[in-house]
């Protein structure tokens, strides 16, 4: 691991550049008008040949927005923000309905290649099926031949509209109600394109199924939309990757994640997320308000959400788990990491709601410069979740003088069954750990890094193998500086 | 190898160590005794780097380098290792994972080429075992619920790894029983050359029955009061550290 720092950290140097995500590919966009009302939604709807039943959704989310008012109970402080000021829909120019790697712009897959994704054949060693949502659009999906044998549907969320409405109607705001909260309604107001996943009655996906989300026109929110419904006895593991270009406004990202889970299936959602942070001095970084929430609908169904936040400005996020169905899990893994004039309010919900239900959160938040890191989470145990259980366990690290980390457990229990724990510390990193690995001829920010990765270890073995080591390695980076 | 000349150190403003001069050469094993407060240990993180030992006056030259310039790990990759009292807990990391890290940074900053895991593993597990470091202790968490005695024997195995030029032991008999002290006495011995250069801190003469040095440097007041041959070591224990002092003054 400590080479992989080192190799990752040269590498960053030689692009002189602290976020080396931080370039912008010049392609020619297409983009709704400044400002957002009715006829932005319009606009998006029919630059994506909706049908009706999704514009007059999308109206019905906004007519309700209008009337909403921002959250402001988060540990997070940011600038009014100037919804007609920014621009809501942006696509490449020309690349609608593309049917192979070949048609897509030279200059989009340069980008991709720039960050390290594999979209091409070696994809297939890998056994990772990626769909990249630029901006707005989805440009490309890998790998749809094999995952159809199986009959895994796995596409762009517009595609989905249009070929399986029976399934977007079925499940679309089932889990996030289109009045849930004020960023995900404007999300259902607004968003441009996302992923769809539909594992079929007892089928194990056959490969992990990816999305890489990657912002880069100027002044352009982001709002994506991702839907996955796994049927009966299925199982899917999913993972999404986010970066966007360095710029000194900030820009918005207001993701929506429902997932479902019907009777013994199982969903594993795992994201590592380097939204640019904004550099050194708080100048720029996206402000990432994003709501995810599972369903575990069905008995003995499970659903598990990893995270590794490093990026972002600002992190309002609260991955979730309505354990409806008796029997049924959720799990929250979670590394959040905050550096420099980062704000993260980061946790989960775990809503008990059957019998014999379970729910595990570890949550590991490092804080370093003048960051501000927020465990933020709800365990609650209603009526008749007989013998409900909860682990939760929230360790905090802090490194310097100068940033803060704050827990903020909330535990309502409405059955006297119910079995609910609660662990957390707050640690910094000692001199004597640094000094013994220095002095066992570790660098400083080597050091840091071994000693962070060994912090973070229970959530990064989550992970998909592949995106470990990757995690691992930003979690270096994100640190260097807050040392010496 | 080693030439401290006048060393000054003060820590957190107070000084420790006022005056002290000592030369090791290649091949030698020397012992530093001396009694509680007298700069043992002072010396032993001066010479490894620890942030705030701060040299105010003299010279510590390392193979005709200032080591005093150096940071910790630029020490510790030309050779200076300390085996230390009290050794660190890292949760999370496997020892492994450590030594892997640790072995490849040196190498790195020597502009050697890396080992790959299993080259190290072959390595470690061979050391290991002759210091009965069990393949237990080398999948846990560095150092984390280890005892007492597999601290001390992990210190040894680091130090059978690094292959060091100048190995500073600092109390490393300290809450050892005398199995314990004789198995990593054994380790010691084994990794005398005359290539490395080995200062023994300690504040029993035990330990010296069993790492016999060339030479003995009493420690008292930050400065070195009496020197002589293994003999001194008896002499202290039968007179007490006192006794010797006031004779030196």
């Amino acid at each position: 691991m400590s080479s992989a720092a080192i190799e990752t950290k040269e590498t960053v140097a030689a692009l002189g550049e602290k976020y080396k995500y931080g370039f912008v590919t010049d392609i020619e966009m297409t983009r709704a008008p400044r400002g957002l009302s009715e006829d932005t939604v319009r606009y998006i709807s029919a630059a994506k040949n909706e049908p009706d039943w999704m514009l007059e959704w999308r109206l019905a989310a906004y007519r309700r927005w209008v009337q909403m008012k921002e959250p402001n109970w988060a540990r997070v402080h940011y600038p009014k923000i100037d919804y007609q000021n920014a621009y809501y829909y942006a696509a490449p120019k020309n690349t609608p309905l593309k049917q192979s790697l070949d048609e897509v712009d030279p200059k989009l897959l340069e980008t991709y290649n720039k960050l390290g994704i594999p979209l091409n054949e070696q994809m297939a060693l890998a056994g990772v099926a990626v769909d990249a949502v630029f901006d707005s659009v989805s440009v490309a999906t890998t790998f749809k031949a094999k995952l159809n044998e199986a009959g895994v549907i796995f596409c762009p969320f517009s595609e989905a509209v249009r070929d399986h409405p029976e399934l977007v109607k079925k499940y679309l705001g089932t889990v996030v109600p289109v009045t849930d909260n004020y960023f995900a309604t404007l999300n259902s107001a607004v968003f441009s394109d996302g992923t769809f996943v539909y594992v079929p009655k007892g089928v194990r996906c056959p490969m992990e199924l990816s999305t890489y989300f990657r912002i880069n026109a100027s002044e352009t929110g982001q709002f994506e939309r991702t839907l996955i419904v796994a049927d009966e006895g299925s199982y899917v593991s999913y993972l999404e990757g986010c970066t966007a270009p360095k710029r000194d406004e900030n820009q918005l990202h207001a993701a929506v994640v429902e997932l479902v889970t019907l009777e013994a299936a199982e969903i594993k959602y795992s994201t590592v997320q380097n939204w640019y942070p904004g550099d050194e001095n708080g100048l720029g970084g996206i402000y990432n308000f994003v709501t995810k929430r599972g369903d575990c609908r069905g008995d003995r169904s499970k659903i598990s959400w990893t995270q590794v936040e490093t990026g972002s400005a600002i992190t309002w996020k609260y991955p979730s788990c309505i354990l409806r169905g008796d029997d049924s899990v959720g799990e929250f893994y979670s590394i959040a990491i905050a550096n420099h004039y980062q704000q993260a309010d980061t946790g989960t919900k775990m809503i008990h709601l059957g019998k014999n239900t379970r729910s595990r959160i570890i949550s590991k938040g490092i804080s370093a410069g003048k960051a501000q890191n927020t465990y933020r989470g709800l365990v609650s145990v209603h009526a008749k979740a007989e013998n409900a259980r909860n682990f939760t366990q929230c360790d905090s690290l802090l490194m310097g003088g100068n940033c803060g980390a704050h827990t903020v457990p909330y535990i309502e229990s409405r059955n006297s069954s119910a079995r609910i724990e609660h662990e957390a510390t707050t640690s910094k990193i000692a001199e004597d750990q640094l000094f013994y690995c220095q002095a066992r001829g570790l660098g400083a920010e080597e050091a840091v890094a071994l000693i962070v990765n060994g912090f973070c270890k229970e959530v990064l073995q989550q992970l998909p193998m592949e995106f470990a080591v990757e995690a691992q390695k930003l979690v270096g980076i994100s640190l260097e500086g807050s040392v010496g | 190898m080693l030439e401290i000349k006048n060393l000054h150190v003060s820590v957190g403003g107070k000084e420790i160590l006022k005056g002290l001069n000592l030369s090791i050469a290649a091949g030698q094993v020397h012992a530093i005794m001396g009694p509680n407060g007298s700069g043992k240990s002072t010396l032993s993180y001066v010479l490894a780097g620890r942030a705030g030992y701060d040299v105010n006056q003299g010279s510590i030259t390392y193979n005709g380098e200032d080591l005093a310039a150096l940071p910790p790990e630029a020490r510790a990759a030309k050779g200076v290792f300390l085996a230390m009292q009290y050794p660190v807990e890292i949760p999370g990391v496997t020892t492994m994972m450590f030594l892997k890290s640790a072995l490849n940074a040196q190498r790195r900053s020597r502009g050697e080429s890396e080992l790959d895991a299993i080259g190290v593993l072959k390595t470690v597990r061979r050391k290991a075992a002759a210091l009965n470091v069990s393949e237990d202790m080398l999948k846990r968490a560095l150092n984390v619920g280890f005892s007492g005695g597999e601290k001390k024997r992990l210190e040894i195995l680091q130090m059978s790894l690094f292959e060091p030029k100048l190995a500073i032991l600092d109390e490393t008999d300290s809450g050892l029983d005398i199995d314990a002290l004789k198995l990593v006495a054994e380790g010691v011995n084994a990794l005398r050359d005359p290539s490395r250069a080995m200062l023994v801190i300690t504040h029993y003469q035990r330990l010296l029955d069993y790492i016999v040095p060339d030479r003995i440097h009493v420690l008292a007041g930050g400065r070195i009061v009496a020197e002589g041959g293994k003999e001194l070591a008896l002499e202290l224990e039968a007179k007490g550290y006192d006794q010797i002092v006031k004779d030196a003054a």
